[in-house]
């Protein structure tokens, strides 16, 4: 039940072949689920099932911490306490290279699991590259940003607002920056050891944490800066 | 270099946690001495410690509870006894080391030793259960135990290293806040929670997984046992609200290290924000851990009553009932801030509804027993305990949830009497039927039923004499955690509560009796067949003790009772089915890697709670490191070959065969 020696387009094409959907269940006429999707009565699910599932539960409980960190935001967003408002830190022109940056490194790790996909380690590393250099440059700039708030007086002590502001903004930063040591590390896997199953698995896990990250982003970007700066 | 840590941490001037500490260290350094006198270390590497099978990982998390909640046993003796000499008198506990003692107790019962002892049972019971060899991530359920151990050293180790928290079982600020409480305390606290927290996130994850894509073939949801349900609700909850408690005492541990303003008086901060963050969490954490709970009773019920569980499908309904409206009622737990008649009306009624599913469940439970060949065995007897116990306490916390009563009652010693009625008579009780229960397919031998009764009878009424009185202190207007009591009034029902810590204590002492009575007698209470109970699920359809693999070749089931349909059937045709063919089995490979990482865990905590900056960063790096190593590893599966089944499993058939033919000579159904 493992698609353990199977060369990667075969591998690929049974499960296309069994549950063209993508739902687990087999396609037309014989609608009772696909075996090792591990639904209904089947017995368990493939490795690869497993992995990835339990690695979207941890993403769920993973965006509820964050929402803990947006709430925060959005209770302590007037709590200014004489300081800074919201508006009055927002640099606009940084923030949307920062989003550049990210969504373009999404990207390229999609394009990764597609080389990854086909097995092709050169295009796979070449990917997870551009991915690790995109993060980076997120990272550096949302440093640079702190460094400039900080360096006018604009601290997490300043204020209710101020904290939850670091906390959530900085909660993402540290995310990625955990992100990239593990790339770092999948990319070293993926050059020494070749595709092995589970390290096959590992980049499923990797690519799904990158593109959440992006998910989180997109809610910080709305809801602290866009909001923010207009307000 | 050492951040806050110098000689004056060590209490010289301290006799009671002087002496406690001398103690332990003494008996620690006595077990570790033992065990290298006799040489056990390899064996105890090998086959314990770097273990992640399931059922090794469920018994030291069983253990881990029970150590622990002897310690928690010990806090609660001194502070109804030091109640008891402080009324108009000194008592012999001073405040700051009394607010010490309540803070811990209610930390370590409920992280160290009822979540141990619930997510051990899960673990043994519930890949059993559904008929599979291990969890879905045997590896990471080995790291969460020792990151929960990691979180119980820290607790413990704050008694000769400093203090432990002054503030509660939970940390309101802004008490909590550096400016009030300066003292490590509170970073003891915050360390040890949230490690272990870190680990029973991991479990969640690891069940969810486990229930929901690895069941053997035929078990559709509907027809896996009551208990893997309970499991699946607990485990969900513990994926949705664990990361709340992470987040909240995350920033909580900011607002204290950097002057951040999460919880703060001033600037803007918000306590009533970590209110409402840590109820959100706290609220679901009592179901997660009575859920299981309810599971193991239900298990009990059914196979004691010999007759399937009344209206399974309403039961798994409640369940997941249960598992949603807790997740919103969280409120209850401070009507008295403030929120208003409109939201407060919301949350009492949200609160009083938990009851109805509660309900259902009791009565399925009863429906159980009625027309069955009832069997008072001690797991029985515990099970009915908890419904009369259980009751009752569901009855006080409905009168609790209407607001304008709490408005009297909040924080009395009424709540304290709801809280641990539900509790010791939900949770607790359920831990020692399940573990009597379940202790044959662990260890090969029954636990004796004498002092199993005897241990149940001094708990049961142990707890109501302790109890019960402070139902009505709690009528009398005496609020909880005093360290000084100044009406005359009190005393009887303290004093009564102290004979009530009596007979709980011979109650401890039978149990122990009785474990090592068991340990002695064990060839006479050996568990031949492995089916002790004539039970109904797929654990019982393995040998006592199971194999490390569980099962030959994974069952395949049909309709709900799985194993009571295969044994039926074998009676019927007076032959067990035929052999099937044995193949070989990969098995998960032993890994040090879940030590490795609570190692460098209590390293990172113990330096984050004395600021020693360095040594957390060298602790964190030495993680990563292990984190790197364990990436490389090569090889991932142990081989057991299909004779070493073959053999494993013809002896389980030879013991089927003589039960089968027993049972024939009797010409008895069982
Ligand atoms: C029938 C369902 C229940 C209802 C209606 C209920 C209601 C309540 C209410 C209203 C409070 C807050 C009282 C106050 O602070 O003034 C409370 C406290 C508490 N309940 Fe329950 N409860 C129920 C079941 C449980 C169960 C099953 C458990 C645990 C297994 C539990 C554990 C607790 C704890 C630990 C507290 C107090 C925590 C603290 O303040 O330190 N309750 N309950
Ligand atoms: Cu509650």
């Amino acid at each position: 039940m493992s698609d353990y020696d199977l060369p990667a387009a075969i591998a690929t094409l049974r499960r296309v072949r069994e549950d063209p959907n993508r739902l687990g269940r087999r396609g037309h006429g014989d609608a009772g689920p696909a075996l090792g999707a591990g639904h209904g009565a089947t017995g368990p699910a493939s490795k690869r099932v497993i992995v990835g599932y339990g690695f979207w539960i941890f993403l769920l409980s993973d965006i509820v911490m964050f929402s803990c960190f947006f709430a925060a935001f959005a209770v302590q967003r007037e709590a200014t306490a004489g300081g800074p408002t919201i508006s009055d830190i927002v640099d606009l022109r940084r923030v949307a290279l920062e989003t550049a940056a990210l969504l373009l490194s999404s990207y390229s790790c999609g394009l990764s699991f597609a080389a990854t996909n086909a097995r092709n380690r050169l295009w796979t590393q070449v990917f997870l590259a551009i991915t690790a250099a995109l993060g980076l440059a997120f990272v550096l700039l949302e440093a640079q940003e702190f460094y400039d708030l900080v360096r006018n007086g604009v601290t997490p002590q300043r204020s209710g607002m101020l904290t939850a502001f670091f906390g959530l903004v900085g909660l993402h930063g540290v995310h990625v920056s955990i992100g990239g040591l593990w790339l770092a590390t999948m990319m070293a896997q993926v050059q020494f050891k070749g595709f092995r199953t589970e390290i096959v698995h590992r980049l499923i896990c990797f690519n799904l944490f990158w593109h959440a990250l992006d998910i989180v982003w997109i809610g910080i970007f709305t809801i602290v800066y866009l909001i923010g700066a207009g307000s | 270099m050492l951040g806050k840590l110098s000689w004056s941490a060590i209490p010289i001037h301290e006799p009671i946690p002087l002496i406690t500490s001398v103690v332990m260290i003494v008996v620690i350094l006595g077990v570790l001495g033992l065990i290298t006198f006799k040489g056990w270390w390899p064996y105890l590497w090998r086959e314990w410690i770097t273990s992640v099978d399931h059922k090794r990982i469920g018994v030291m998390y069983c253990l881990l509870g029970i150590v622990m909640l002897i310690r928690g046993f010990a806090d609660a003796i001194m502070m109804r006894s030091h109640q008891a000499l402080a009324i108009n008198a000194a008592g012999y506990l001073p405040p700051e080391h009394y607010n010490q003692i309540f803070s811990a107790h209610g930390t370590i019962m409920i992280f160290f030793a009822a979540m141990p002892l619930v997510i051990g049972v899960m673990n043994f019971v519930t890949p059993l259960q559904l008929g599979v060899r291990d969890v879905a991530f045997p590896t990471l359920n080995s790291v969460s135990f020792w990151l929960t151990a990691s979180g119980a050293l820290l607790v413990n180790l704050s008694l000769f290293i400093g203090e432990f928290a002054r503030t509660g079982w939970l940390p309101y600020p802004p008490l909590s806040e550096a400016t009030y409480s300066p003292g490590v305390g509170v970073d003891y606290y915050l360390w040890a929670v949230q490690i272990s927290g870190i680990g029973t996130l991991m479990t969640g994850v690891n069940f969810v997984t486990t229930v929901l894509k690895m069941r053997c073939p035929g078990m559709g949801y509907f027809s896996m046992p009551m208990f893997c349900w309970t499991t699946l609700a607990a485990s969900l909850l513990i994926v949705a609200v664990f990361p709340i408690l992470t987040a909240t005492l995350a920033m909580l541990s900011l607002d204290r290290f950097f002057g951040w303003h999460y919880f703060s008086n001033d600037l803007g901060g918000n306590p009533m924000m970590f209110w409402n963050l840590i109820w959100a969490w706290g609220h679901p954490e009592v179901y997660i851990l009575v859920l299981p709970a309810f599971g193991i009773f239900s298990e009990i019920f059914s196979t004691f009553s010999g007759k399937p569980l009344f209206g399974y499908r309403s039961m798994v309904a409640a369940t997941l009932f249960i598992c949603l409206v807790s997740l919103m009622v969280w409120l209850h737990h401070f009507f008295t801030m403030g929120s208003g008649p409109a939201v407060n009306t919301a949350f009492g009624i949200s609160t009083s509804i938990i009851a109805v599913g509660t309900g259902v469940k009791i009565f399925n439970w009863i429906f159980t027993m009625y027309g069955g060949r009832v069997r008072f065995s001690v797991p029985m007897l515990w099970s009915l305990g908890f419904i009369f116990t259980f009751v009752i306490g569901g009855m006080t916390g409905v009168l609790l949830a209407v607001p304008p009563a709490d408005f009297v009652l909040h924080n009395s010693m009424f709540l304290v009497a709801h809280f641990h009625n539900v509790i010791v008579g939900g949770v607790v009780f359920a831990l020692f039927a399940g573990i009597h229960y379940w202790f044959p397919k662990a260890f090969g031998f029954r636990l004796h039923e004498g002092w199993g009764k005897a241990a149940f009878w001094c708990a049961f009424i142990g707890f109501w004499v302790t109890f019960a009185p402070l139902y009505v202190l709690g009528l009398e207007g005496m609020t909880r955690r005093l360290q000084h009591v100044e009406i005359e009034a009190w005393r009887p029902m303290l004093y009564l509560s102290v004979v009530g810590v009596v007979i709980l204590i011979a109650g401890v002492v039978c149990q122990i009796t009785q474990l090592v009575v068991s340990i002695v007698r064990r060839d006479a209470l050996r568990d031949l067949t492995g089916d002790p109970w004539d039970g109904r699920s797929l654990e019982w359809a393995t040998p006592s003790p199971a194999p490390f693999f569980n099962f030959a070749t994974l069952p395949d089931v049909a309709g709900e009772e799985a194993y009571w349909g295969i044994k039926l059937q074998a009676i019927e045709s007076q032959q067990l089915a035929p052999e099937p063919r044995y193949a070989d089995i990969e098995m998960p490979v032993n890994s040090p890697v879940g030590f490795y990482t609570a190692f460098f865990a209590t390293v990172v905590g113990f330096s984050l709670v004395w600021q020693i900056w360095w040594l957390a960063i060298l602790g964190l790096a030495a993680a990563y490191a292990g984190f790197v190593v364990f990436a490389w590893r090569d090889i991932h599966e142990v081989h057991v070959p299909a004779e070493e089944v073959a053999r494993v499993d013809r002896a389980r058939r030879a013991a089927r065969e003589a039960l089968l033919q027993r049972l024939a000579h009797q010409g008895a159904t069982p």
